[in-house]
């Protein structure tokens, strides 16, 4: 089982700020097609993942534990 | 206690206070950015914003902000406070102090502490509009990224 926060618009569209799937020892990549297929998130393409509070490349694997994060296109300052 | 130079926080914020924190006897410049919330951008008006921010690496981002600047600039003392929640229009969303001994490195280093917050840092900024609101992404218009993730020198 894993956690993925959720902020900004995907927050929104979940209704709720984290997700918990049933799913570990997957790419960074595979995640995003599952979230693609099973959630309809807008904007699929331009969100970054986020494991342990470091932006993960597409390869990277995430796994039992990891904290993983949504990362919309960011806007402050 | 240990003056905390990086901050996420939902009150206003204290300029002086931010100011002093990068205050040093060998500094002979400090430069303050001060990012408030407009009013009116491309023909529309704003009537508030909401910021929202992963707290933990949005303050973890602001760190690697400061080592590259330690890097480009070595003798510089940087401090940033952003502010989330509600905001009103020419309420200070963040500040930025710079301090070194001369004034080009205190002023180039906070264009890039600003440019990079806007890159790198998990802060999302909603507005709401006379007609409608929407949360905005990528201020900067520089995704996709080509790498999968921001340029980040580890």
């Amino acid at each position: 089982m894993i956690t993925i926060l959720l902020f900004a618009h995907l927050q929104e569209e979940a209704g709720k700020d984290y997700l918990e799937l049933p799913l570990e020892n997957i790419t960074v990549e595979e995640l995003k097609k599952t979230l693609k297929n099973d959630y309809s998130f807008t904007q699929m393409d331009q969100i970054m993942v986020a494991i342990n509070e470091e932006f993960a490349l597409s390869t990277d694997i995430i796994k039992q534990g990891d904290t993983v994060a949504l990362i919309p296109p960011v806007s402050g300052g | 206690m240990k003056e905390e130079l990086f901050l996420i926080v939902e009150e206003p914020i204290d300029v002086p206070a931010l100011v002093k924190k990068v205050e040093r006897r060998e500094a002979g410049a400090i430069t303050t950015f001060i990012g408030t919330v407009r009013e009116w951008t491309k023909g529309k008006r704003t009537v508030y914003l909401e910021y929202q921010a992963y707290k933990p690496m949005a303050v973890k981002m602001m760190k690697v902000i400061d080592q590259e600047i330690k890097e480009k600039w070595p003798d510089t003392k940087i401090a940033i406070t952003h502010r989330i929640g509600q905001l009103d229009i020419t309420d200070i969303a963040v500040v930025i102090a710079v301090s070194s001994p001369h004034r080009k490195a205190a002023y180039e280093a906070n264009e890039y502490a600003i440019e990079r917050i806007k890159q790198i840092v998990p802060i999302w900024k909603k507005e709401h509009w006379e007609d409608g609101q929407t949360w905005l992404g990528d201020q900067l218009e520089t995704v996709p990224y080509p790498s999968g993730k921001p340029i980040i020198k580890e």
